[in-house]
C-alpha cells in the first residue's frame, strides 16, 4: 500500500505559486468552471459524501456546515480562511498557501459561489509574511484572469478576497476570536451563541475554513466526494496533510490517507528515530493535544478511532519525544506557551495556566510535593472544563495526558531525580542547566 | 412556558431564561461575579458552573439558556468542587486585605468567600500589586483588586458611550486600561462613577473625602453647613438595611445634625432657583430664537461629555450652574452677610448621590466669591460611613426639619433627583409664568422614568414646545447624532448622565441597578406628592432672596453667582 498521497498536495514545489496559467495546466480551476454548472446543494451534496471534516482541528464535517450556511436567511455572508496556524508544530498550511494558494483560492470561491458571498479573507498568521506576500500576489493574479473579483467567468458573480494578518496571537486560530481580529478588535473569543455561522465578521453570518479544509474542496467536486471519501477510512474521508517533527529522521509534512497509523507514520513514512534512541510519546495535534505513550501507536489516524480512545488530532502535528527529554523539562515549555498565549478573559485560562506555571517550576526546582501532583490535576480538570474556549479547554491536555501515562515520573521529580538528567533542581551541579 | 428541573424540582420558567434564572426561581442562588442583571451574559468568570444532564462537561448557569425537559443540578460533588476551585483561583491573584477595602462587607467575592469557607488557598498567591490611580477627584481605581469581570468596562462602553477604560493585554497582564495607561483624568472620563456601581469588588470607588469633613466639623472657628441633594432621601436609607425606594429625608437630617453640621439645609432650594432661572433662560431664548435645543445643564457628568465629545453644543447649554453649585455661591454670599460670618469661616459640604459633583465642585470656575462655592462633596455611600463611623443607626432616628432659609423647597425641586424631574419641574412653573393661568394637573408623566428616550410637546399659549428628556450618556449620544443629522428639532432637552437620573448616579448604594433605580424613582415622585408647594415658583423663599439679594432672575447678581460663561 502507497503510504503518502498527493490529493491536495499534488504538483507541490512544480509550478509557480502565484501562475495562474501553470495552475491551470494541471487542471486548475476545472472545478470552479464546473461547480458553476451545479446547483450549489450538488456541490454540498458532493462534499458531504466525501466525509471531509474540518481540518483545522475541530473536525466538524464540512458539507454539513456549508449546508447550515447554505440555509441561513440573510446577506451578505462572508468567508474567512482560517490561515492563522499557530499550533505549535503545525506547519501543513503554509505549504498550501506556498506553493498552491491557487487551490486555496479556488476551493474559497467555490463556497462563495454556493452561498453567493461577495466576499472572502484569508486570515494568514503574522510569522508568515512570506506567505502573505505569496497569496495576495496569487489573489491578483487569479483576479487578472477573470477566476476571481468582478463577474467570474462571465458568470456576473462576484467575489473578492483580501489578505488579513493579525499580530501573532495564538488565539485567534479560534473562530470566534479570528473574527474579532478580522474586524479589527482585539483577537478574543466571542460567547457563543450566536454562533459565527449565523452572526460573524460583523454581524454577518460567516463561513470559517481551515486552509486544508478549502484545499480539498477542489478535487472533490472536480473528482466525485465518493473518490475522495475512498481514500480514507469509513469514517474519515481522504487524506490528511501531518506535520511529522520532533526526534523523528524524515522530519516535514506528509499527505497521508486516513487509517495510516501512527506507527506507519513514524516508522515507515519518517524513518523512525535518531540511532540509539527510544521513543518515549507522541504528542498529538500540537500542543494542546494529547501525549501518548509507545504502547498506543497502532492506532489508526481517522478522527473516529483516535475519539474512542479519548484523542484528537488536531490540525495534524505529530510530535515525536524521545527517551532524552524530560516530560516536566517539556511541560514547562508547554505551560509557558499557553500562559504567554492565553487572553486573559477567563479566570481558568487566566489563573490555571498561571497557576500551572508556578506548579511545573516546583518539579523543575525540586521543591514540589505530592500535593503539588493532585493540585495540577485540580486545575487541569477546572481548565478542561470550565474554559471559555478552546484554547483553556486543552491548555493542560498534555499535563493530564502526561500524568496519565508518566505519573512515576512525577513522583520521581518530587524525590529530586530526573531520569533524563535535565532538571537540575535548583542549581545540582549534575544537572544540564 | 419551559418545564426544566432543578436538583430534582420542577420548575416552569419563561421561554429564553437561563439556568441562572431559573434557580432563582426555585430558590437556588448560584454564585456569580461577572453577570450583572442589567448587562449583558458575558461568562468570562466562570463562577456559575452547574451540570446539565447529558452535556459534555460543566455548563455556565449565567449564559445557558433552559430547554424543554433540561434536569439541572447544581449542587453535585462535581459542581460544587468546580465553583470552589474558580473561586480559589480568583482569590490566588486577589489581595485579600478585606479589612482595609473600602468595599469590605460590601464585596461580592468576599460574600462567596465567606460562603465557601476557603479556610486555605491550595494556590500560589499570584497577585500584583499595582499602583492605585488617584489622578482623578471623583474616582479611584485599584487594578491590584480587579478580577476582570469586565462589568465596568461595559458600563463605561456600551451603555455611558464614554469609552475611557477598555481590555487591554493578555493572560496575567489582561487589565482594565485607560488608553495609553494614562491617568484617568487625563482620558475622556466624564467621572460619572457608573463603573464603581459595576464593580463587584473594591477596584473602582469614589474618592473619599470624609476626613476633610471631620477635619471642619472638629474646627470650632468653622460655620460647617451641609446640602443634601434630592436624590439622597429616597436612596440612603439602603444603606441602613431599608427596603429600596425608603423615604428617609427627617431621619436623614436628625443624622447630620448629629453628625455635627450647624445648618443641615436642601439642594431642593437651589433645585426651585435653577427652575426660575433656566425658565426665563428659556424664555429669554424664545424671544431671541435660540440657541436650541436648550439643554440642562445640572448634571456634571453630563456637562463633562459634551465638552469632550460635542464640544459644538456648548452654547446650547443652559448657563445656569447645578442647584449644588448655585447653593455654594449662595451659601458663601448671601447667607454668609445674612448670618453675619466671612465666607471664609463658610465650609459648605455637599451630599451627593453623583461622583462627578466631586468633580464639578473642584472646577477653576466655581468659585464665585472668590473662595470654593462648595468644599467638599460626599458621595451617598460616604455619609452613610460617617453615620455607621458615629455609631448611628439611621433607622432608629427620629425626624428632623431642615434649617432655614434653604430648607423650605418644592416638590419640583425634588423631583430633579429623577429623569425627567427637571423638565416636569420647568413646564410647572413656565407654564405659569407664560400663560398666567394656573396649571389643572401638574404631573407630566410622559417624561417620567427609566426608559432612555422620552419626548413630548407641550402647548403654551399656542406654541408648540417640543421636549426630550434623556437618561444615560449613550441615549444621549444617540439624541445629539439625531438633532446634528437634522432628524430632531426640540426648544429644550433635560439630559442626566446616569441611567434614571440622579437616583441612578455613581455615588449612590452599591447595589443600584434598574430594579432599584424604579423604586426610588416611586419614591421621589411620593415625596413631591406629599410637599404643600409642588412648583418652584410658589417657593416663597425663592422671592424672599430675589427681593433682599438677587434683585429679579437673569440679574447681574444672578449671573455673576448662578451662571457660567457667555450668556446669551
Amino acid at each position: 500500500m502507497q503510504k503518502t498521497l498527493n490529493i491536495i498536495t499534488e504538483n507541490v514545489g512544480q509550478i509557480r505559486p502565484d501562475s495562474v496559467d501553470e495552475y491551470i495546466k494541471i487542471g486548475g480551476f476545472e472545478a470552479l468552471k464546473k461547480a458553476i454548472t451545479m446547483h450549489p446543494l450538488e456541490v454540498i451534496e458532493e462534499i458531504k459524501k466525501s466525509k471531509l471534516q474540518g481540518r483545522g482541528g475541530a473536525a466538524y464535517p464540512t458539507g454539513i456546515k456549508w449546508e447550515q450556511a447554505y440555509y441561513v436567511d440573510k446577506n451578505p455572508k462572508y468567508i474567512i480562511c482560517n490561515a492563522d496556524e499557530g499550533e505549535p508544530g503545525t506547519f501543513k498550511d503554509k505549504v498550501i498557501l506556498d506553493y498552491l494558494p491557487l487551490r486555496l483560492i479556488e476551493g474559497m470561491t467555490i463556497a462563495a459561489y454556493i452561498l453567493k458571498s461577495p466576499k472572502g479573507f484569508i486570515y494568514i498568521r503574522g510569522e508568515y509574511p512570506e506567505s502573505q506576500r505569496i497569496v495576495s500576489s496569487a489573489i491578483k493574479e487569479a483576479e487578472k484572469m477573470g477566476y476571481l473579483g468582478d463577474d467570474i467567468l462571465g458568470t456576473g458573480f462576484s467575489f473578492h478576497i483580501e489578505v488579513l494578518s493579525g499580530a501573532g496571537a495564538y488565539v485567534c486560530g479560534e473562530n470566534s476570536a479570528l473574527v474579532e481580529s478580522s474586524e479589527g478588535k482585539s483577537g478574543r473569543p466571542r460567547i457563543k451563541p450566536p454562533f459565527i455561522k449565523n452572526s460573524g465578521y460583523l454581524g454577518m453570518p460567516t463561513l470559517v475554513n481551515n486552509v486544508e479544509t478549502f484545499a480539498c474542496v477542489p478535487y472533490i467536486v472536480k473528482e466525485g466526494g465518493e473518490k475522495f471519501a475512498g481514500y480514507g477510512t469509513e469514517f474519515s474521508g481522504g487524506t490528511k496533510l501531518v506535520c511529522l517533527s520532533g526526534n523523528v529522521k524524515n522530519r516535514g509534512v506528509y499527505e497521508v490517507p486516513f487509517g495510516t497509523t501512527l506507527r506507519e507514520l513514524i516508522y515507515d513514512i519518517g524513518g523512525g528515530l535518531p540511532e540509539g534512541r527510544k521513543l518515549k510519546f507522541v504528542q498529538l495535534g500540537g500542543s494542546s493535544g494529547p501525549c501518548i505513550p509507545e504502547s498506543m501507536l497502532d492506532i489508526k489516524i481517522c478522527y473516529k478511532d483516535l475519539k474512542v480512545k479519548g484523542l484528537t488530532l488536531g490540525s495534524g502535528a505529530i510530535l515525536v519525544v524521545d527517551d532524552s527529554n524530560c516530560i516536566i523539562d517539556f511541560l514547562k515549555c508547554i505551560t509557558e506557551f499557553f500562559y504567554h498565549e492565553s487572553c486573559g478573559k477567563c479566570t481558568p485560562c487566566r489563573e490555571g495556566n498561571k497557576q500551572l506555571l508556578a506548579l511545573v517550576n516546583k518539579f523543575i526546582n525540586g521543591s514540589a510535593t505530592y500535593n503539588d501532583l493532585e493540585t495540577i490535576k485540580k486545575v487541569g480538570q477546572i481548565m478542561k472544563e470550565a474554559a471559555f474556549c478552546g484554547l483553556g479547554e486543552t491548555a493542560a491536555t498534555a499535563h493530564l495526558s502526561l500524568i496519565k501515562y508518566f505519573e512515576e515520573e512525577f513522583v520521581e521529580h518530587i524525590n529530586k531525580k530526573c531520569r533524563a538528567n535535565i532538571c537540575n533542581f535548583g542549581g545540582d551541579k549534575d544537572g544540564k542547566r | 412556558m419551559v418545564n426544566v428541573k432543578i436538583n430534582n424540582i420542577p420548575v416552569s420558567v419563561e421561554e429564553g431564561s437561563t439556568i441562572l434564572e431559573a434557580a432563582k426561581k426555585v430558590g437556588v442562588e448560584i454564585p456569580t461575579l461577572c453577570y450583572h442583571e442589567d448587562q449583558s451574559v458575558k461568562a468570562n468568570c466562570r463562577i456559575c458552573l452547574v451540570e446539565v444532564k447529558g452535556a459534555k462537561g460543566l455548563v455556565t448557569a449565567c449564559s445557558t439558556k433552559v430547554t424543554e425537559g433540561m434536569e439541572i443540578y447544581t449542587n453535585t460533588k462535581k459542581a460544587r468542587d468546580a465553583r470552589k476551585t474558580v473561586l480559589e483561583l480568583i482569590l490566588a491573584s486577589h489581595p485579600m486585605d478585606c479589612l482595609k477595602c473600602i468595599r469590605n462587607q460590601k464585596c461580592e467575592l468576599q460574600k462567596y468567600a465567606a460562603e465557601f469557607f476557603i479556610e486555605e488557598l491550595p494556590f500560589e498567591i499570584t497577585y500584583q500589586m499595582i499602583e492605585k490611580d488617584e489622578s482623578s477627584p471623583a474616582i479611584v481605581k485599584d487594578l491590584s483588586k480587579c478580577i476582570k469581570c469586565g462589568r465596568c468596562v461595559e458600563v463605561c462602553q456600551s451603555i455611558q458611550t464614554v469609552g475611557a477604560i477598555a481590555y487591554s493585554h493578555r493572560s496575567d497582564e489582561y487589565r482594565i486600561a485607560t488608553l495609553f495607561e494614562l491617568p484617568l483624568y487625563e482620558t475622556v472620563c466624564v467621572h460619572c462613577g457608573q463603573c464603581s456601581l459595576a464593580c463587584p469588588v473594591g477596584a473602582i470607588y469614589e474618592k473619599s473625602e470624609i476626613e476633610k469633613v471631620w477635619r471642619a466639623l472638629g474646627d470650632p472657628e468653622m460655620h460647617v453647613i451641609v446640602q443634601t441633594a434630592p436624590a439622597v432621601r429616597v436612596s440612603i436609607g439602603e444603606e441602613f438595611g431599608l427596603e429600596p425606594g425608603s423615604i428617609v429625608t427627617g431621619k436623614m437630617v436628625t443624622a447630620l445634625k448629629m453628625l455635627g453640621f450647624d445648618k443641615v439645609f436642601d439642594t431642593d432650594f437651589t433645585a426651585d432657583l435653577t427652575i426660575i432661572e433656566e425658565g426665563n433662560e428659556f424664555l429669554q431664548r424664545l424671544e431671541k430664537g435660540g440657541p436650541f435645543p436648550m439643554f440642562t445643564s445640572c448634571s456634571p457628568g453630563w456637562i463633562n461629555f459634551v465638552e469632550r465629545f460635542y464640544p459644538e453644543f456648548i452654547h446650547n447649554l443652559s448657563t445656569c450652574k447645578s442647584p449644588q453649585q448655585m447653593f455654594g455661591a449662595l451659601a458663601k454670599t448671601y447667607y454668609a452677610e445674612k448670618i453675619g460670618i466671612p465666607k471664609e469661616k463658610i465650609f459648605v459640604v455637599s451630599i451627593m448621590p453623583c461622583t462627578a459633583k466631586k468633580y464639578e465642585a473642584a472646577r477653576e470656575e466655581m468659585k464665585s466669591s472668590g473662595v470654593r462655592d462648595v468644599d467638599v462633596v460626599l458621595t451617598t455611600r460616604e455619609l452613610a460611613r460617617m453615620i455607621r463611623e458615629s455609631g448611628i443607626d439611621l433607622k432608629k432616628l427620629p425626624e428632623s426639619e431642615y434649617d432655614l432659609p434653604f430648607g423650605i423647597t418644592s416638590g419640583a425641586g425634588v423631583i430633579f433627583g429623577a429623569s425627567g424631574g427637571v423638565m416636569e419641574a420647568a413646564i410647572r412653573t413656565v407654564y405659569e409664568i407664560v400663560t398666567k393661568k394656573e396649571l389643572q394637573k401638574l404631573d407630566f408623566k410622559d417624561v417620567r422614568g427609566l426608559e432612555g428616550i422620552k419626548e413630548a410637546t407641550v402647548n403654551i399659549n399656542g406654541l408648540s414646545i417640543k421636549v426630550a428628556v434623556v437618561n444615560s450618556l449613550g441615549k444621549a449620544r444617540e439624541l445629539l447624532e439625531k438633532i446634528k443629522k437634522g432628524e430632531a428639532d426640540y426648544h429644550f432637552v433635560e439630559v442626566m448622565c446616569c441611567p434614571g437620573g440622579c437616583i441612578g448616579g455613581g455615588g449612590q448604594p452599591i447595589g443600584t441597578v434598574n430594579r432599584v433605580r424604579q423604586e426610588r424613582i416611586e419614591a421621589i415622585y411620593e415625596v413631591d406628592r406629599n410637599m404643600p408647594i409642588r412648583q418652584s415658583h410658589k417657593n416663597p423663599v425663592i422671592w424672599t432672596l430675589y427681593e433682599e439679594f438677587l434683585g429679579e432672575p437673569l440679574s447681574e447678581k444672578s449671573h455673576n453667582l448662578l451662571h457660567i460663561g457667555t450668556v446669551h
